[in-house]
């Protein structure tokens, strides 16, 4: 009987106990690091909880709702933060998530958000970064893309919301075609990561020439590291917006506190670290507004999404499909 | 009285046969070619070697029973000591298997030790005993468990002439003591002489009953002048 | 060989039951996963290319290994240097370096900054990369080359002296020496080394989670992770593990057939005086293989060290607690892999059956993923198997060195039951006075070389902890591989150092410790 004594020693090992409420969120990777939105916003949080917040990352945003499934009702996470319009309907089949009960928030997104389980926390439009030291003229659609001879860093829709939008935005424009860009474009990709950062220090290593990011990834270079070398590339196919959400969960044991963050969540407290730390659009914008370098983004004419239950219905064949083609 | 009943030993093909007694307290010489079955009939009376037919000790069948509770203590032809264990915990072993020695216990180790003349060798481990020395922790080992039979497998074929009349000398002076009934496998027939009442050949697929050593020396049968040759 | 005359009946109860649970791990979960995998959907498209993406890679990782270890082999067969010990043992190494280590090495090597493409670059070329399909076989070449040189400098020093003498007298060419003396050798040595690096690259799993993963580049091992991790389609996963199997069992069954090769040789410190081979030419050529060998090998460990220490001072304080975590899972995994070790060879060399030695060593053909997989199935409708994460682990970990274990131990408790049995036998020693007074203190050594072997494969495991890890309690390597995944090279790069340190510390001390004491 020796296995099981040493499996409590190490169940003991990995917990840790805490007298103080804690309202655990799950979110992704890049939420988290320290120059990231996670330490501000944890900070701000429990100024006015008297709360332990903690955010546990599980991956990239898909991951999140994998991760979720997988441990059902036993789960830790009282709120999960990360998820996007995309996954929404695929998280509402769950079953594991609570209405928000804010009744008509109030928001600033480019379209009407209605939903009673899901609340957005920011926004922004997908587009391929590139160095504009490496890459003169760059794509300014799909096709001029798959015509040049760039090399792409993508991530893998299964795990990554970004690689998710990827081939939503590929399905809008090509609709039934979609395998047949999928292989034109197969060669120019030197990997599928599983999430955004690591796509993305793939590209800032020099790994590629271009990434799948959004259009605001320059700013972070310009007002962070005052480096205008970086841009994203317009198309004129129009750009695939991204509304990225955060909800309850059902099987909660802080339901108060959990009710309190996602209300916090739509205040300047956090929305007005969103622009300089998660470099996406505030959903709620901050009376302070955007910081000085957004106004130099490209803005996207056509901006493309599906919303609710138009995305959950083409969302596993355009993944198989992208995935069939790319394993070639 | 040790009786061997009919015993029937059958190892790949080769065969060894048995059916004789031996008197309680006597001392008996093994004798026989090379790989003629010394060595597997003392392992058949040990319990290492799986018989049909019976092995007896006075009434007792002790045919089921494994080797650690038949009335038998048995020295090999090497490996009698454990080489991790002192010279002390070799012998105690002969006590309790598990080591757990009670100072009682000690006592009686050191004494035993004392007996075969190794007298504050306790603490040594084989690897710092002369192979005589070895020889006698094992001595000091059989002793102490008091078996009514000791078994030995020539036990001192590795020592010069000197130390063998030595060792045989203590042999037999212990062996009475414990009153103990005594087979020893031996190839040199000058050890028969030295110390056994009797002599087993064991020759041809078969062990001879025991037969005086003055009478069979005197008059050795075929497969003994055989094997002594170069006397016969 | 002595046969028990008598049934030794706690000997086999404890065998028995060790073995029922190996059993139950490596046949049982597929047994749970197979149950799971009925309605799953047919094989897709992108399914067929991991099957194809895992045999080709192992083919070409294995054929490219062996290629290799030739010339390699025959030029540290035929020349002695200083030095040559030291490499010899290196070539050891990387069998217990943790595979997220050497990934990083060899990132800082070939990788796109990489030492290799910065020379490129300066020559004018293009740099290379070292992800995708020949990342994967790079990664795999590294680790079994050594492996297959090691084999095949075995086969060489196998050759009697004598031989090569008399050939010498002969007048023997090198030609006529190749086709005399070595290709007959080669031929018997090589087949078996092919079979088992094949059977290694065929589940490797770490190295195509951080070097492939695209889904050009994805094995079946990584294709279950993905179906569990990212689909949550656990019918699909089943599928995926049955094929595995069906794989590592094919494979396992073909290489027993072949006779496998002796694991780990001794008496490879010294060379074999040649005659023929005193060329200028061809000691140029050996000197040249030797050194482009030992570079290949030492220079990603090198890196290691270089990158790492700079950023030991600022490592965050999760590497630390993941430190210690992977440390508690490696201690138990030993614990684990000789309470079933040491019954199952007992059990073994009792009843003198291969079947027993046979059945313990099944777990070489099995998957982690697919044990994992089983596990999580079983464990689910029971409990939270995510809280279950490092106990989870340490026990497949055991599981999964008992081949290496048994093959230590089984011929080393022969040769105890051998030299001792009877006497013990004779003297009473059972159960517990036999173990600790007869097995435990003649079995130091390969006791020792055991249970270092399972401390360093477990401390360096990225297998089944993927699968069940809870987000906030990662062992060391899956640590590293996040860091990785955030691109946090510098963290990552001080983790890889004291993961490596960590690992390769383990297998010493417990490798010492089972010499300190030993007597002849």
């Amino acid at each position: 009987m020796r296995t099981p004594i040493i499996a409590a020693g190490l169940v003991c090992m990995a917990g840790a106990a805490s007298a103080q409420d804690t309202l655990t969120v799950y979110t992704y990777d890049s939420f988290v690091t320290e120059w990231g939105p996670g330490p501000v916003i944890e900070q701000r949080f429990q100024e006015r909880c008297d709360c332990d917040l903690e955010f546990v990352s599980v991956g990239d945003g898909a991951e999140i709702l994998s991760r979720l499934r997988l441990e059902g009702e036993r789960t830790e996470a009282d709120v999960v933060l990360g998820l996007d319009e995309n996954l929404a309907e695929a998280a509402r089949d769950t079953a594991l998530f609570a209405k928000h009960g804010v009744e008509s928030p109030q928001l600033d997104l480019p379209i009407e958000w209605q939903d009673d389980m899901f609340l957005p926390f920011d926004w922004g439009y997908f587009a391929f970064v590139y160095d504009k030291t490496r890459v003169e003229t760059p794509p300014a659609s799909f096709e001029e893309l798959a015509e040049s001879d760039l090399s792409v860093v993508i991530q893998d829709p299964r795990s990554s919301t970004p690689g998710l939008g990827l081939v939503l935005w590929v399905k809008a424009v090509y609709g039934d075609d979609a395998a047949d860009y999928w292989e034109r474009l197969n060669d120019q990709v030197v990997t599928v990561t599983k999430g955004w950062s690591e796509a993305y220090g793939m590209f800032l290593e020099g790994e590629a020439d271009m990434v799948l990011s959004y259009t605001t990834s320059p700013a972070y270079h310009l007002i962070a590291e005052d480096d205008d070398t970086k841009a994203a590339a317009p198309f004129e196919n129009g750009h695939y917006m991204q509304i990225e959400i955060a909800g309850k969960v059902a099987s909660t044991d802080n339901p108060d506190l959990a009710d309190m963050f996602l209300d916090f969540m739509l205040t300047d407290g956090f929305q007005g670290a969103i622009p300089t730390t998660n470099w996406m659009y505030p959903a709620k914008m901050p009376a302070e507004g955007l910081p000085e370098g957004f106004d130099t983004l490209h803005e996207p004419e056509k901006a493309l999404v599906y919303l609710g239950s138009e995305a959950e219905a083409i969302r596993d064949d355009a993944i198989e499909e992208w995935r069939a083609v790319s394993s070639q | 009285m040790l009786t061997l009943e009919t015993l029937h030993i059958d190892l790949d093909g080769f065969t060894l046969d048995a059916d004789f007694s031996v008197e309680t307290g006597r001392r008996v010489a093994v004798l026989g070619p090379s790989g003629a079955g010394k060595s597997t009939l003392l392992a058949a009376i040990a319990g290492f070697q799986p018989v049909s037919g019976r092995v007896l000790w006075d009434e007792t069948d002790l045919t089921p029973l494994p080797p650690a509770q038949r009335p038998v203590t048995m020295i090999f032809q090497d490996n009698n000591l454990f080489p991790h264990l002192t010279a002390a915990q070799n012998v105690g072993l002969g006590l309790r298997p598990d080591l757990r020695l009670s100072r009682d216990d000690k006592a009686r180790v050191d004494e035993a030790l004392t007996r075969v003349g190794l007298g504050g060798l306790g603490t040594r481990k084989p690897a710092a005993l002369s192979g005589g020395q070895a020889a006698r922790v094992a001595l000091a080992r059989a002793v102490l468990r008091h078996k009514p039979v000791m078994l030995l497998d020539e036990p001192f074929g590795a020592l010069g002439p000197a130390l063998r009349d030595e060792m045989l000398g203590l042999v037999r002076t212990l062996a009475d003591e414990v009153g103990a009934t005594l087979l020893m496998v031996s190839h040199e027939p000058e050890d028969a002489k030295a110390i056994a009442h009797e002599v087993v050949l064991v020759a041809d697929g078969r062990a001879h009953a025991p037969v005086p050593t003055a009478e069979i020396f005197a008059n050795p049968p075929a497969a003994l002048r055989d094997y002594l040759g170069r006397e016969g | 060989m002595a046969r028990g005359l008598f049934s030794v009946t706690r000997t086999t109860g404890a065998g028995a039951t060790a073995l029922a649970l190996v059993l139950f791990l490596a046949l049982g979960t597929l047994v749970a996963v197979a149950l799971r995998a009925e309605g799953a959907g047919a094989f897709t498209v992108a399914d067929l290319a991991a099957l194809r993406f895992t045999l080709v890679q192992a083919t070409l990782s294995a054929a490219l290994s062996i290629a290799l270890a030739i010339p390699v082999g025959r030029a540290l067969a035929r020349r002695s240097f200083p030095g040559r010990g030291v490499l010899v043992m290196l070539l050891g190494a990387p069998f217990i370096l943790p595979v997220i280590v050497a990934v990083f090495g060899l990132i800082s090597v070939f990788g796109r900054s990489g030492l290799v493409s910065q020379a490129l670059l300066a020559l004018g070329l293009e740099p290379i990369s070292i992800y995708g399909f020949h990342g994967v076989v790079l990664a795999h070449v590294f680790f079994n080359l050594p492996l297959a040189t090691r084999l095949v400098l075995q086969g060489w020093l196998a050759i009697p002296a004598e031989r090569f003498r008399l050939a010498a007298s002969l007048g023997f060419t090198a030609r006529d020496i190749a086709r005399q003396l070595e290709r007959p050798m080669l031929r018997e040595v090589l087949p078996g080394a092919f079979l088992v690096i094949f059977l290694l690259c065929l589940t490797s799993f770490a190295v195509a989670l951080a070097l492939g993963g695209g889904p050009r580049a994805t094995t079946i091992e990584l294709a279950i992770y993905q179906a569990f991790r990212l689909d949550f389609d656990l019918g699909k996963a089943a599928l995926l593990a049955l094929v595995q199997f069906a794989l590592g069992a094919a494979v396992a069954l073909i290489a027993l057939r072949v006779a496998l090769p002796p694991g780990f040789g001794a008496g490879l410190d010294r060379a074999v005086s040649r005659w023929d081979a005193n060329t200028p030419m061809l000691r140029a050529l050996d000197a040249a293989l030797i050194t482009l060998a030992t570079l290949f090998l030492v220079l990603p460990m090198t890196m290691i060290a270089v990158d790492g220490l700079p950023a030991l001072a600022t490592l965050p304080a999760s590497v630390f607690t993941a430190t210690a975590r992977s440390l508690g899972v490696a201690l138990a995994s030993v614990i684990l892999t000789l309470a079933l070790a040491l019954p199952i060879a007992a059990w073994s060399v009792k009843s003198g059956s291969r079947l027993v030695e046979g059945v313990g060593t099944l777990t070489i053909a099995a998957s982690p993923l697919v044990i994992g997989t089983g596990l999580f199935i079983i464990l689910f409708p029971i409990t939270d198997p995510f809280a279950l994460a490092l106990p989870v682990t340490a026990l497949v970990n055991a599981v999964m060195s008992l081949p290496f274990a048994l093959r230590a131990l089984v011929p080393a408790l022969g040769q105890v039951e051998a030299d001792f049995g009877r006497l013990a036998d004779g003297l009473g020693m059972t159960g517990t006075a036999r173990l600790r007074h007869l097995w435990l203190p003649r079995l130091a050594r390969p006791l020792g070389f055991t249970a270092g072997l399972s401390a360093a494969l477990s401390m360096g495991d990225l297998g089944v902890i993927a699968l069940f890890a809870s987000p906030d309690a990662p062992t060391l390597p899956l640590q590293i591989y996040r860091l990785l995944s955030a691109y946090r090279m510098d963290d990552a790069a001080g983790a890889a150092l004291i993961l490596l340190v960590t690992s390769l510390a383990l297998f010493w001390v417990f490798d010492k410790g089972g010499r300190v004491n030993a007597d002849a």
